[in-house]
């Protein structure tokens, strides 16, 4: 099987946002980054799968320079070459955008089944997978919580709301984004990152790819969040606080 | 503007979101001056448009296929892509549920059109509609807006509206009409199979008064009991956040969030809960919302009623201690 993965590189869980002022985009000067959580998930059902039934993991991220780290984390963990699709703007564009320039660049590797995460920790459009799938005109399902390949096509177990699931058999080509938690991601071995080393990362300039890019969409802006409550916050030593906390739960909210 | 409003529904059950998405259509349609369409799509529905036209609407559309009676995404995109053609909205609105992530921004690209999807509000300012959506996992938020040409795509989050605001239809009910949509067999690439749940629940959390609930700031199993023994002590259960169960750490059925279950217990405790949109839809309905989370800018604080900012592993012993003295 011939498999890409596509991972996001997005600002670490606890790095500290700042806004910029014109409130586009978020200071990305002073944070750290890290591959988005739910790709992981995706990537380690890739390996999995590609030691299953053999062939090839490819991994994709689009960025700016920095979301290679993202590939080469993902070529030592086990995935055989990445292609990294660069654009220093990534951030501007809108989901259809974003899934335009990930499929032209793709599209001549005809994968047999391309994975993706559930949604990024930044933006969180959680539009990709099915984007790709429309774009590239396969098949697909989301949320996806156990893969059986069984010759051309596949079984999946599909997560739904409230502790419901569906089983669903899709033909293959097909695409696939992944619910966290599906798998246990593996760490990257000293051996793996050795030989990640050699593992050829194919780069494509966004620009070229000739994608139609007018968005459909704008962000105006970012901002911290209005509170919806006032939080009354309790401060102290830990057994002030606590106290105080018990006597308010007991007394002013009544609820102990 | 011309609303379409796309209802969701199982078996000819109500997802109910579609009723809060109902009452944020209805608050645009005055604002803007247009007109509401709500849309019915499945197989046997009609009791479900019937309940439909009691509601503030100018019409219901039911779309009714056998090939809809069983949702895929190929079906429904195929079918209400026909659907927008005919009936040449400005706005397409959809509650954000599983299935609605699963198809519509499919739909949506197979229009040449984007989505904005998991809104948590909008605004209407000097003509102008602008869509509020979270970012960096409820840590900001964003103001978005459409640039392109009608019909625009958006879907609103579970609870970011009250359902019982839906407003009922003051001239009785809307007329009822139905649409035809062509779909083939061979159009339909996903065969849905069984519907299921996995083991019984062992625990309903719902009927708990008080709840004691875990996210990544506990850090590891062997640190669990320390909660379960705060939560024992309040007369409460333990629960926790999506990842937490899916490290195995306490059992899915303890799960509460979107993709576990939603209570509103007179007291939730949040610890080490950062306070993502996921697992806060699942929550905010509990009366008093305590928080203690180690970061001030935690997205849980918004929700809450008291915080604390500090280190779990100090205030959670000192609240032991403090329920351990006799009152």
């Amino acid at each position: 099987m011939k498999i890409a993965v596509c991972v996001k590189q997005v600002p670490a869980k606890d790095a500290p946002l700042a806004i910029l002022e014109s409130g586009a985009w978020i200071r990305e000067s002073d944070i750290g980054f890290e591959t988005n959580e739910p790709d992981t998930f995706a990537l380690e059902e890739a390996l999995r799968l590609k030691e299953k039934h053999g062939g090839e993991v490819v991994a994709i991220s689009m960025g700016p320079e920095r979301s290679k780290q993202t590939i080469k984390e993902a070529l030592a963990k086990g995935a055989d070459r990445g292609i990294h699709v660069s654009d220093a703007n990534f951030f501007k564009l809108d989901p259809l955008g974003s899934a335009r320039s990930l499929a032209a660049a793709i599209q001549s590797e005809n994968f047999d089944l391309i994975l993706t995460g559930l949604q990024s920790d930044d933006q969180g459009f959680g539009q990709t997978g099915v984007l790709l799938a429309e774009l590239l005109g396969r098949p697909h399902a989301t949320i996806i919580m156990a893969i059986e390949v069984v010759e051309n096509h596949m079984k999946l177990k599909r997560e739904l709301e409230a502790g419901w699931f569906q089983h669903v058999e899709l033909p293959l080509p097909a695409v696939l984004s992944i619910q966290s938690g599906i798998n246990k991601p593996r760490y990257a071995t000293l051996k793996g990152i050795m030989a990640a080393k050699k593992k050829e990362i194919a780069t494509v300039d966004r620009a070229t790819l000739n994608v139609p890019d007018a968005p459909t969409q704008k962000v105006e802006r970012i901002y911290m969040p209005q509170k919806t409550k006032k939080t009354e916050f309790i401060t102290g030593q830990p057994k002030e606080i606590a106290a105080k906390l018990v006597e308010k739960l007991r007394h002013e909210a009544r609820v102990l | 503007m011309k609303i379409l409003l796309i209802t969701e529904q199982r078996d000819a059950q109500w997802n109910k979101v579609s009723f809060e998405t109902l009452a944020a259509a209805q608050q645009i349609v005055q604002q803007t001056k247009g007109t509401l369409t709500g849309v019915v799509i499945g197989k046997g529905i009609s009791a479900l448009a019937a309940d439909l036209v009691a509601y503030r609407l100018d019409e219901v559309l039911t779309v009714e296929h056998d090939l809809l009676e069983k949702y895929t995404p190929d079906a429904y995109a195929l079918a209400l892509r026909q659907v927008i053609e005919s009936t040449k909205p400005g706005l397409v609105l959809f509650p954000h549920t599983y299935q609605v992530r699963d198809f519509a921004p499919k739909l949506a690209a197979s229009l040449d059109k984007g989505m904005i999807g998991d809104c948590i509000g909008y605004r209407y300012e000097n003509s102008k509609l602008i869509f509020v959506r979270q970012m960096f996992q409820g840590r900001t938020s964003a103001d978005v807006v459409f640039t392109g040409d009608a019909p625009w795509i958006a879907s609103f989050q579970a609870s970011a509206f009250r359902a019982d605001l839906a407003a009922k239809h003051s001239g009785g009910t809307a007329p009822v009409k139905s649409v035809r949509v062509e779909l083939r067999p061979e159009q339909i690439r996903t065969k849905p199979l069984d519907l299921f749940r996995e083991a019984k629940q062992a625990v309903d959390l719902t009927q708990a008064p008080i709840l004691v609930s875990v996210g990544r700031g506990i850090k590891a199993p062997e640190n669990i009991p320390l909660a379960e023994k705060l939560a024992k002590l309040m007369g409460g259960e333990i629960c926790a956040s999506r990842p937490i169960c899916d490290e195995g750490w306490l059992p899915m059925d303890r799960q509460i969030g979107s993709s576990g279950q939603t209570v509103a217990p007179k007291l939730y405790l949040a610890l080490g809960i950062s306070g993502a949109i996921q697992h806060v839809v699942g929550m905010k309905g509990a009366r008093t919302i305590a928080a203690i989370n180690k970061d001030q800018n935690a997205p849980i604080f918004e929700v809450a009623d008291y915080g604390v900012v500090g280190d779990l592993f100090e205030i959670v012993p000192a609240l032991i201690e403090e329920l351990e003295k006799p009152k």
